[in-house]
């Protein structure tokens, strides 16, 4: 079955191959999020009630900031992803779905940014 | 042409017409849970970003989310994330084109919530016990 549209087949570009996109991307964040997200709890609950210098210099240690970065970054694209679907699904309206993809993008972003500054800054800063 | 008015027109049911199945309320989790981690993210970043900012607005934060309000937050957010990883975990399997039977969607969806639940306080009983309180 054909499911491409006149225009496309008239332009004969064939496709983008970039159709199933979203759903990959969630299910490569989603498998990285099992694994990083394991380490990331056991290393909160390792964290609990601990001081500053204690929790500075855990999250300092090199192989403790490279998880926690591949986790925030795995972390704050899935949840892109996942919020781009619910507004998607339940927004009516064209303007508003536009403006709220938007604004999801940014507050990813934005959250994702500062977790990484944050880990950064602990490893190589003061 | 009168009887195709908009208002007129039988809508498909929607979710009150039906009787709440366990994987049909789980898969509802699994929307709530990820809104839930989608805004509980901004706190991890909010206290990684308190590390990164010193001692005394670390404290402030520590404070913050060690009070009861705080606290309870974290359980939420932790149960949450548990839900939410065993509703990948089983996504991951129909993804495989495996797990549809009707028993089968039936106690894959009653695991990740007991399962969930169980996990969580596992999770916390380690991090009580980790502090003397347990």
């Amino acid at each position: 079955m054909n499911m491409r549209t006149p225009l496309s087949r008239t332009r004969g570009l064939g496709s983008a191959k970039e159709g199933a996109d979203h759903f990959w991307w969630q299910r490569v964040t989603a498998i990285a999020n099992l694994v990083l997200g394991i380490f990331t709890v056991a290393l909160m609950v390792n964290l609990v009630g601990a001081d500053f210098a204690t929790t500075k210099a855990t999250l300092a240690s090199p192989l403790v900031a490279i998880m926690l970065l591949l986790f925030v970054l795995s972390a704050s694209y899935h949840m892109k992803l996942g919020m781009q679907t619910i507004i998607e699904d339940y927004v009516q309206s064209e303007g508003r779905k536009t403006v709220l993809i938007i604004l999801n993008i940014f507050y990813s972003v934005f959250v994702g940014l500062t977790c990484v500054f944050a880990i950064l800054k602990l490893s190589f800063g003061a | 042409m009168s009887a195709n008015k908009p208002g007129k027109r039988p809508l498909s049911p929607h979710l009150q017409i039906y009787k709440p199945l366990i994987n049909m309320v789980m898969s509802i989790f699994h929307r709530i849970s990820g809104s839930a981690l989608y805004f509980g993210m901004f706190f991890l970043a909010w206290w990684l970003f308190s590390v990164a900012s010193g001692p005394a607005y670390f404290d402030l934060v520590q404070g913050m989310l060690a009070s009861i309000p705080g606290r309870f937050l974290l359980f939420v957010f932790t149960w949450a994330l548990m839900l939410h990883a065993f509703g990948g975990i089983r996504h991951f399997i129909w993804d495989t084109g495996r797990g549809f039977g009707l028993s089968t969607i039936n106690w894959l969806s009653w695991i990740s919530l007991f399962g969930s639940f169980a996990l969580t306080m596992l999770i916390w009983a380690f991090g009580y016990n980790l502090i003397g309180v347990l």
